[in-house]
């Protein structure tokens, strides 16, 4: 099916599904504040004063645009298409995080909520968070899972220094989503002035709606840089998914250009066969968590399964509902790669490029490489570099033996 | 009429109030469920709400979290729950069942196998925490065919256009949340429960039973005096947290906390 501007218009619709996903599965009381964040964000997007604050705090606090880098070495390493870099690595606090944040922290003020929480996993959305509360002079609280505090414990640091206040979830599994069920916790006790600021494009809508269109600015800036600096658009467009908000912002400026193809990166962890995964598209099946209807992990009991993956980012059983939506219409394809090959793409982007991705990034790189050498020469691959590696490097000690 | 609505009228002829214990399904162990359900009966239960263990129960404070956390241990599955709602009624016909949980586990059983095991289990009734009416239209209509009620939450930030909507939706009682937060936080303000629920009253014929919040027969007696029932969760979970070990102990402890909770209740009639 082809998609067009007016179909895609129409979604997510007035229920906030795409197609058979999305929603607004929550308890009662956070129904008025979705409801009025829904009615004040429709107000919002299209008030000339608003989107003039959102694109100059982009351009002059965030860095944008964000450089589309032809990668020359890795392009010959690789043996076939071009591969282009979105650089959302530069970006201040370096990842594409940043973006959403600014966003939804614009919307916070223009609804007086003094007080913010998020949940984040490899702490990228939790440093973009706290630094926009810095900034605005924001109250902060993090959710982090225990096991997330411990693996990413720099940006940790970085988000007190940034002077947010860090609470480890040592519930469940330990991980990102038992840090999002204490986020919606905390939400629901303290509704009246806080804003919870969702760090992906998954949850109760209107989130999967703003995160995905703060996001876009991605793709919006790819095609123009493409057109300009390739003379025409890519022919493939690479990026990981864990929520899949740098995904959707790379994806949906594109989804009606038939030509550009889509790959969604999953965490094959150790190996979709072994179950210690976190690919809901590529090997779950529909269920609801967090709010909406999605691809889950999940038992044959409707129980959320535990998730495995090198990169903390991507360790999350769900997945943003346009994913799975557009998974279904087979616009995208989802497919996955394992730890160790993650492991292989930042080795090779670091070394080939000079450029450290972040381990959830390296996921895309990995599928890239692959992909590319199936397409000819005069195709075009970007792969969307969506934060920087700095954050791994304990991660990446580790598993190398290395002693920091 | 449905044997929940039985109870809500009868008590009302009495002048009397529902006392609504919540226990998890599972919890401590999956065999001692249905003996737990048979105590809170005899300690002055008028309807049971049978928590089903999820993963991620996020409208839940810590203490039912670890409830599920310690039936789901034991692999406590829906089906199992349904289980052992078909036990109890072998020896209990007449106290209603709710099944309060998360959308998940049915959706993984399938709506219709799900609605037509709970009506042949002897379920009467069905809470859904994550599941409001907008997103209710393709299940509803299955509970609604087979005789189930479909129990809806209100809280403090619902609207009286969602009231009279949700209202609408619902059969048996509606459930007032006392207060903006989990379940097993302190934060219930009485005065504000009644004049809350007196005005949900004033928009709906159904009963209305009022929860979280509530751990003494002083607050039930209090939240009594303005709604039609009272539901007690979180101190019951707890009790069971603390008498994990004893099988006995714990029957008598759960008595102990309920059983004045019903005279306080019934005080009010005289």
């Amino acid at each position: 099916m082809k998609l067009t501007d007016d179909m895609l218009a129409m979604l997510p619709d007035t229920r906030g599904h795409f197609g058979d996903y999305g929603g607004r599965f929550v308890s009662e009381t956070l129904i008025d504040s979705l409801m009025t964040l829904e009615r004040e964000y429709t107000r919002l997007k299209s008030d000339p004063e608003f989107q003039a604050t959102f694109d100059k705090d982009l351009a002059d606090y965030v860095g944008r645009p964000s450089p589309l880098y032809f990668a020359e070495r890795l392009t010959k390493v690789a043996g076939g298409a071009q591969i282009w870099l979105k650089r959302e690595d530069l970006n201040h606090t370096g990842a594409h995080k940043i973006n959403n944040t600014i966003g939804q922290a614009l919307l916070a003020n223009f609804l007086g909520k003094k007080r913010i929480i998020a949940e984040t996993g490899a702490g990228q959305h939790g440093v973009a968070t706290a630094t926009v509360c810095a900034r605005l002079g924001l109250e902060c609280h993090i959710f982090m899972g225990a096991e997330d505090v411990k693996r990413q414990s720099l940006n940790v640091f970085r988000m007190k220094l940034l002077g947010a206040e860090v609470h480890a979830v040592t519930s469940g599994t330990r991980t990102l989503k038992d840090a999002m069920n204490d986020a919606m916790r905390d939400w629901v006790s303290n509704v009246d002035d806080t804003f919870y600021i969702i760090g992906t494009v998954a949850g109760p809508h209107p989130y999967p709606l703003l995160v995905r269109d703060f996001q876009s600015v991605i793709g919006r800036e790819t095609r123009e840089q493409s057109l300009r600096q390739a003379g025409k658009l890519p022919d493939a467009l690479v990026a990981c998914v864990g929520g899949g908000s740098n995904a959707i912002g790379m994806f949906y400026p594109f989804l009606t250009d038939e030509t550009v193809e889509m790959y969604g990166v999953e965490a094959g962890g150790l190996g979709i066969e072994t179950g210690r995964h976190a690919a809901p598209l590529s090997a779950g099946r529909p269920g609801v968590l967090h709010g909406n209807r999605t691809y889950l992990m999940e038992d044959d009991n409707g129980q959320i399964s535990g998730t495995h993956s090198i990169s903390a980012g991507l360790d999350y059983p769900g997945v943003g509902p346009e994913h799975s939506w557009l998974k279904d219409l087979g616009r995208a394809q989802y497919v996955s790669v394992t730890d160790d090959e993650a492991m292989e793409g930042f080795r090779q982007l670091t070394r080939i490029e000079g450029i450290m991705p972040a381990l959830e990034t390296a996921h895309a790189v990995s599928y890239a490489m692959k992909l590319a050498k199936t397409m000819d020469k005069d195709k075009i691959i970007v792969i969307n570099v969506s934060g920087r590696g700095d954050k791994d490097i304990q991660t990446v000690a580790e598993l190398e033996g290395i002693e920091l | 009429m449905s044997r929940i609505s039985g109870v809500f009228e009868a008590l009302k002829g009495q002048g009397r109030k529902a006392l609504i214990p919540y226990i998890t399904a599972g919890d401590p162990a999956p065999d001692q469920t249905v003996a737990l359900m048979h105590t809170l009966v005899a300690a002055g239960a008028d309807i049971i709400e049978l928590g089903v263990p999820f993963s991620d129960p996020m409208a839940d404070g810590p203490v039912i979290q670890l409830a599920c956390e310690r039936a789901l241990v034991h692999g406590t599955s829906l089906r199992q729950v349904l289980k052992m709602v078909q036990t109890f009624r072998e020896t209990d016909g007449d106290t209603p069942v709710v099944l309060m949980g998360y959308l998940n586990p049915m959706i993984a059983m399938g709506f219709e196998a799900f609605a037509d095991a709970a009506k042949s289990s002897g379920v009467d009734g069905i809470l859904t925490v994550d599941l409001p009416p907008e997103e209710a239209d393709e299940v509803a209509p299955m509970f609604t065919e087979r005789g189930l009620d479909a129990i809806f939450l209100l809280s403090p930030t619902t609207t009286d256009e969602r009231i009279r909507a949700i209202s609408g939706h619902s059969s048996g009682y509606v459930y007032y949340v006392s207060f903006k937060g989990v379940t097993g936080a302190k934060g219930i303000d009485v005065d504000e429960v009644a004049l809350k629920v007196e005005h949900i009253h004033e928009l709906t014929a159904l009963p209305v039973a009022v929860g979280f919040g509530i751990r003494d027969a002083e607050t039930a007696a209090e939240v009594g005096r303005v709604s039609d029932g009272v539901i007690v969760g979180s101190v019951l979970v707890d009790t069971i947290a603390n008498n994990q070990s004893d099988p006995e102990q714990l029957k008598r402890a759960l008595t102990d906390l309920l059983h004045p909770m019903r005279q306080a209740l019934d005080g009010l009639a005289s």
